[in-house]
């Protein structure tokens, strides 16, 4: 299978990553020999197999149900969680008006 | 007086704490040759400070005579993919440029409470994608081996090259790097110096900057086996906040080193010799084999029958699980911002990311998009988990008859920058021989072998069990007893 350039505008905006028509006239020639590289794996007989689900089985934890158990990843650090945000503001994360 | 920096992290350590030198001197001596070295461009930033003050902590540690950490007096470089707590930390990307985190990374933390000090966050391929650094936006790392009677600079790989080439030109004993598909044993290989990447979920992911969360495994990158034991027994350990961080006790690797071999019987996969590989690559194989034969093991013959499949599943399963882990860059939260003049915001997060990533991170982004999307989602993305199972599968079987698998690490030794750099199929050819123990979990090694012909080196690995991290440690220390390799790249920075 191979995928055209409209194909990949569709994935590039899906991405969120913009690209002019000359960055997509790039992309289509590479995206399309990766693309026949990697569909080797149908001639793979996968019939009677499961897809891997965790690379060292092992069970799921918990966590203890108890507040700021761990107080590097608990709460009370806006100040920490907003240090690096482009345009803090008030206390929130500042992002362009998304009311139309 | 020694010359310190040509020392690695035991004879560092063992000689502050006998008092032989200072680990200020220590620090001091490697702080130099890195800022001599800039023409490497292994750093990305130097932390000279941070390097001085953990080795007067050290110092003043030795002389209240407090018990040394395991790692006391070392200073290390650390790959810029682990979170250093008020250090910028960039993944090699535009995109974080300036990011400074608020919290440190597990593994980091876990190096400074060993007594170990930060000479500077190293370089590195864009988001650890890549195999030569040269996908970084802050520039290639140079590889301080040149071929003989060329001034072509030559790749470190990749993506841990900053790492590769600090331990390779001196100016670091030992740094941390990240393995995904390679990223560890690849460079090691091309510089002439060790690297283990171990079982995944020995080290914990808290922190590390994540590419590829079902492959991701950080690790150390030194001169010699031992360093490396020592530095991955400081690294490893169980941690709460990485859900697949292995629930088990970290044994003495380095205490139970031991190059005797009589009773382990090494498997030797017939796959991994494959068409128009290098002839000094299976020549380095072979020398592996005569070394481990010498040191008692027996050598046979396995199968490894979905070897070929591995780069092809890897190409799905990683960019797949790239282009969910890098969605988070969207421009609110940290990292550059692209707010064209009276965008929305869905525009800023398109433009925002078209401006901070690289092309080979835009890539593997779209093909993980594309696997992962409705209609083709069976026909890549679980296919590929489904060889995954079979990859699996086969090393399962073979170690039924084997304790450790011996192969060539590359296929090739260092290659120019700028060679492969247009044709991405090439540079992922690559890691075809590392590629399949990432896929399973398996913790694998480079040590290196001898020098070829323009007197590059090369490297062997070593893969093991799920846990034996110690049987492949021996198996390399037993090539190193045997290799006599001491060469290092001849000084030109």
């Amino acid at each position: 299978m191979s995928v055209t350039q409209e194909q990949v505008a569709k994935i590039a905006s899906l991405a969120r990553i913009h690209m002019d028509e000359a960055a997509l006239g790039r992309m289509v020639p590479e995206f399309n020999a990766i693309l026949a590289f990697v569909e080797q794996l149908g001639e793979v007989d996968t019939s009677s197999v499961e897809p891997m689900m965790a690379v060292i089985p092992q069970q799921l934890r918990l966590r203890a149900d108890v507040v700021d158990a761990d107080p590097l990843t608990g709460g009370g650090r806006q100040a920490d969680i907003l240090a690096n945000a482009p345009a803090a503001e008030h206390g929130f994360f500042g992002v362009p008006k998304v009311i139309e | 007086m020694t010359d310190l920096t040509q020392l690695g992290i035991a004879p560092l350590r063992d000689g502050v704490a006998a008092g032989t030198f200072s680990a200020r001197e220590v620090a001091e001596a490697f702080n130099t040759a890195v800022a001599d070295a800039s023409a490497l461009n292994a750093f990305i930033v130097t932390t000279p400070d941070h390097a001085l003050a953990a080795a007067d902590k050290v110092d003043a540690a030795r002389a209240a005579g407090q018990q040394l950490g395991p790692m006391a007096g070392v200073p290390i470089g650390m790959k810029d993919l682990f979170a250093t707590n008020g250090v910028q930390t960039t993944a090699a990307s535009h995109i974080l440029e300036g990011f400074i985190p608020q919290y440190e990374s597990t593994v980091s933390q876990k190096l400074w409470d060993a007594g170990a000090g930060m000479l500077g966050k190293l370089n590195l391929d864009q988001f650890a994608m890549g195999s030569s650094n040269e996908t970084s936006a802050f520039g290639n790392v140079i590889n301080p081996w040149r071929a003989e009677g060329s001034n072509a600079a030559l790749a470190p790989g990749g993506s841990s090259g900053g790492s590769s080439a600090a331990v390779a030109a001196r100016i670091a004993p030992a740094a941390t790097g990240t393995d995904t598909g390679g990223s560890i044993r690849q460079p090691a290989a091309f510089t002439g110096i060790c690297g283990i990447k171990p079982t995944y979920g020995r080290c914990s992911r808290w922190g590390i900057v994540a590419f590829a969360s079902s492959l991701d495994q950080a690790g150390p990158m030194a001169r010699t086996v031992e360093d490396c034991a020592i530095m991955l027994g400081a690294m490893a350990g169980f941690d709460a906040k990485d859900s697949t961080s292995l629930d088990a006790p970290v044994p003495d690797w380095a205490g139970a080193l031991s190059g005797d071999l009589r009773g382990k019987k090494v498997g030797i996969p017939r796959e991994y010799r494959m068409d128009g590989t290098d002839a000094e690559i299976l020549a380095s194989w072979d020398d592996g084999i005569a070394w481990l034969k010498d040191a008692g093991a027996e050598v046979v013959d396995i199968s490894l029958p979905h070897t070929k499949y591995a780069l092809p599943a890897y190409y799905i399963v990683a960019p797949a699980e790239a282009s969910s882990n890098l969605a988070r860059y969207d421009g609110v939260r940290y990292g550059l911002r692209d707010l064209p003049d009276g965008a929305g915001l869905q525009d800023m997060y398109a433009a925002t990311r078209a401006a901070g990533f690289g092309d080979e991170v835009k890539r593997r982004i779209l093909i993980g998009t594309y696997v992962l999307s409705a209609g083709f989602y069976d026909a890549y993305y679980t296919q590929a988990m489904k060889v995954r199972t079979l990859l699996q599968r086969d090393f399962t079987d073979a170690f039924a008859g084997c304790d450790v698998i011996l192969a060539p690490t590359t296929p090739t030794a260092a290659f120019p920058l700028g060679d492969k750099v247009d044709d991405p199929l090439a540079m992922y050819l690559n890691d075809v021989f590392s590629v399949p123990a990432s896929l399973a979990g398996l913790p694998a090694m480079s040590v290196p072998s001898r020098v070829n012909a323009q007197g590059l080196p090369l490297g062997l690995q070593l893969i093991g069990r799920a846990m034996d991290e110690q049987s492949v440690l021996n198996a390399g220390l037993a090539i190193e007893q045997r290799s006599g390799f001491n060469a290092q790249p001849e000084k030109w920075w």
